[in-house]
């Protein structure tokens, strides 16, 4: 990979910035429930499929965490997003076809889908 | 593409937290990840120091920022399961506040790092050092990049106007420096970066070689685009061995990217960097013997004038600068000189890096900015002294430097205030000592270094130095006489004046700060023939008293069996035989054993 003038630097610092996004917390938080029921579920492919559409968009300043039970194990896989200055969003039995629109509608966008919402706090 | 980890692990990589296992913690964890299959999400990143190396192996999870100290390989299954996969917090290996005891979570609500102004260590533990591109993506070579577009004075004005001084010791303004070598004449120049880091307990220059190597590549190049010059060499001590790999690695990737070598960024200015590895001899630090020692020959100071910057390696004018110093220019072309000289005090401007040694709680490197007091440096960010003990002294700037009593310790730190204490900035290495230290072993110490140390060109500073150890030595023995303090400070003062560089010139500091500071410390030794500190073995003596049950602990312990008695009877110790190692002491259960 050569360097050959600003714009080469620019490029390479852009997509260095992107892949060291985790290193800092973002006010802007979307986490995935993990416990058992969660995996099941296939909350996996879910927190999967969030990295790559958050990945493939170069949105930086948004920290993916995961945790264990968010207590509704019957409306799992569970994902919650919290933006600055907003209340916590929980979207329910999401599926990773789901996503797309999560990220491009609420992340991006900040409109809330309100099919998939099961609460708000 | 590589895939976006929604989780980085960084593990420290840096000398300290890497001899007492962070390799093995590092593929401990990329092995768990691998057999829960989180590979692609979770990163694992082997990064610089922290600084708080006295609480390594050193591990941080992002995006929380979640800062673990002291972690085994045995964790890693747990740090995998319980913080990785299930998202909590494993409160056992929080850091803690050696002065609360309070356990904190967040990184940067640690007192040590909160009181510090990071910028030559701004990358140092926050990105892998052998990666180029996180370099970058930390805002690498912007600077280079914005010193090509303007003129190479513009360059040195901009650094003139940062203020900034030459960290390896010496104080010299850097703007200064490079104008000389600038001014000078010759078709040849070169940039030398002086990593000879020689002051025991100073670690700063290590840090920043392992921990950002490409930092101080592109300060050099933009060195020799401002003096006009197209080589440098590093000086680097063989013995910083993961320092030097970092250095061939970053060297070999800017390269390879053209980041060195011919027309870099397309400015048509092209730089080549050799990394010399030294042997570590302390005087090489000095900059006419390092020319010499580059060169081939052995390492040994010549007269200046002429100085480096107009005949300087193989006659050639060069520039030499500390690492530290270099460290710094980067982020000073791409922040402006202004932003640099908001910190600091009238005549010593932005920030330095101190290595906290000693009788400390939270060891390791800090930086802070110029003008911040030494208390604040030991209690704030340096955790005060461990085990309740009390403060005696602080040891600045290394073999070279004073020793500065309790009643200094308010006293705002930059170049000038230290030298008119008797110290001097040095290097940045902070030594602290607490009441269990003798003031004259201490010197005792530093002599013996700089004694070992001694070229030997000068006669003041070869026999001199001996000399005034032989005094010191024979003080510490309990056979020092009342005219050894002022043939002490005789000597002191012709080795000062005869020597030709500053390892003779200023190797009778640490006697003379401690004769100005800790006098009476001398004369008890000498006159009342006692060490108050309790720590010269000739004034001391063990005895057994009326509390020994006569268990034969203490005579097992002994080395040389100096210890006698029958079972169930009170045991003697012969003071003939006595080493005085302290060893029964430790041993007894019963306190049965006194030093006196």
């Amino acid at each position: 990979m050569a360097i050959k003038n600003l714009d080469d630097l620019r490029k390479i610092k852009e997509s260095a910035k992107q892949a060291m996004s985790a290193r800092h917390e973002s006010e802007t938080r979307v986490t995935v429930g993990m416990g058992t029921c969660g995996i099941a579920a296939g909350a996996r492919a879910v927190m999967t499929a969030i990295l790559d559409e958050i990945s493939k968009r170069g949105i930086q300043n948004v920290s993916v965490t995961q945790t264990g039970y968010i207590e509704m194990c019957r409306k799992e896989p569970l994902v919650d997003i919290v933006r600055p200055g907003e209340p916590k969003v929980t979207y329910g039995n999401v599926k990773p076809e789901d996503v797309p629109r999560i990220v491009s509608e609420h992340l991006v966008n900040g409109r809330v889908l309100s099919d998939l919402v099961v609460a708000k706090i | 593409m590589e895939k976006l980890a929604r989780a980085h692990v960084l593990c420290c990589g840096g000398t300290g937290c890497s001899s007492s296992g962070s390799r093995e913690i590092i593929s401990a964890l990329r092995e768990k990840l691998a057999a829960r299959g989180m590979s692609d999400e979770v990163k694992v990143v082997e990064t610089g120091c922290h600084g708080l190396c006295e609480l390594g192996p050193l591990v941080i999870v992002y995006p929380e920022g979640v800062f673990y100290t002291r972690v085994q390989v045995s964790d890693a299954d747990e740090i995998v399961e319980t913080h990785l996969v299930k998202g909590r917090v494993i409160e056992r290996l929080l850091f803690k506040e050696p002065t609360t005891l309070a356990s904190v979570p967040d990184y940067d609500d640690i007192a040590f790092y909160k009181k510090q102004q990071r910028y030559a260590l701004i990358n140092c533990g926050h990105i892998d050092p052998e990666s180029m591109e996180e370099y970058i993506g930390a805002e690498g070579y912007e600077g280079l990049a914005k010193a090509l577009s303007m003129t190479p004075e513009d360059v040195i004005a901009e650094i003139k106007k940062s203020g900034l001084r030459g960290r390896g010791g010496g104080g010299f303004p850097t703007g200064n420096k490079w104008q000389f070598t600038r001014n000078a004449v010759g078709d040849k120049k070169y940039v030398i970066c002086n990593a000879d880091e020689g002051d025991p307990g100073a670690f700063m220059d290590r840090s920043v070689l392992e921990g950002d190597p490409h930092r101080v590549l592109e300060g050099m190049t933009i060195c020799g685009y401002a003096v006009g010059s197209d080589e440098g060499y590093i000086y680097c001590r063989a013995e910083y061995p993961l320092a030097i790999k970092r250095l061939q690695r970053a060297i070999k990737q800017a390269t390879d990217a053209g980041l060195l070598g011919e027309n870099i960024l397309g400015s048509g200015f092209g730089f080549n960097i050799h990394i010399k590895e030294g042997a570590g001899a302390f005087v090489c630090g000095e900059e006419t013997a390092l020319l010499a020692s580059i060169e081939g020959r052995r390492g040994m100071p010549r007269p200046r004038p002429p100085f480096p910057a107009n005949s300087g390696l193989w006659g050639k004018p060069t520039n030499i600068n500390n690492v530290e110093t270099f460290a710094n220019i980067p982020s000073i072309m791409r922040d402006g000189g202004d932003y640099f000289a908001s910190w600091g005090t009238e005549t010593s401007k932005g920030t330095k890096v101190f290595a906290l040694t000693g009788k400390i709680n939270n060891t390791g490197l800090a930086e802070v900015p110029m003008g911040i007091t030494m208390r604040e440096i030991i209690y704030d960010i340096g955790g005060g002294i461990p085990d309740g003990k009390k403060f005696k002294a602080v040891q600045i700037g290394g073999p070279s430097g004073g020793c500065l009593p309790e009643q200094l310790l308010d006293l705002a730190i930059d170049y000038e205030s230290l030298t008119k204490a008797g110290a001097m900035m040095g290097s940045g290495g902070l030594v602290v000592m607490d009441e269990t230290t003798c003031m004259v072993d201490v010197a005792r110490y530093f002599l013996n270094f700089t004694q070992d140390e001694s070229c030997g060109k000068c006669t003041p500073c070869r026999e001199g130095t001996k000399r005034m150890l032989e005094i010191l030595n024979r003080i510490c023995d309990g056979k020092g006489v009342e005219d050894d303090i002022p043939l002490l400070e005789s000597l002191a003062q012709s080795i000062k004046e005869g020597s030709l560089c500053a390892l003779g010139q200023t190797a009778p500091n640490p006697v003379l700060s401690t004769l100005s500071f800790f006098r009476h410390e001398y004369e008890a030794h000498i006159r009342d023939h006692k060490c108050p500190a309790g720590v010269c073995t000739a004034f001391v003596g063990y005895t057994i008293n009326d509390n020994c049950r006569g268990c034969g602990l203490c005579k097992k312990a002994c080395p040389v069996a100096a210890i006698s008695g029958a079972v169930k009877s009170k045991h003697a110790i012969d003071p003939e035989k006595c080493v005085k190692c302290g060893a029964c002491q430790a041993k007894c259960p019963f306190k049965a054993i006194d030093k006196g």
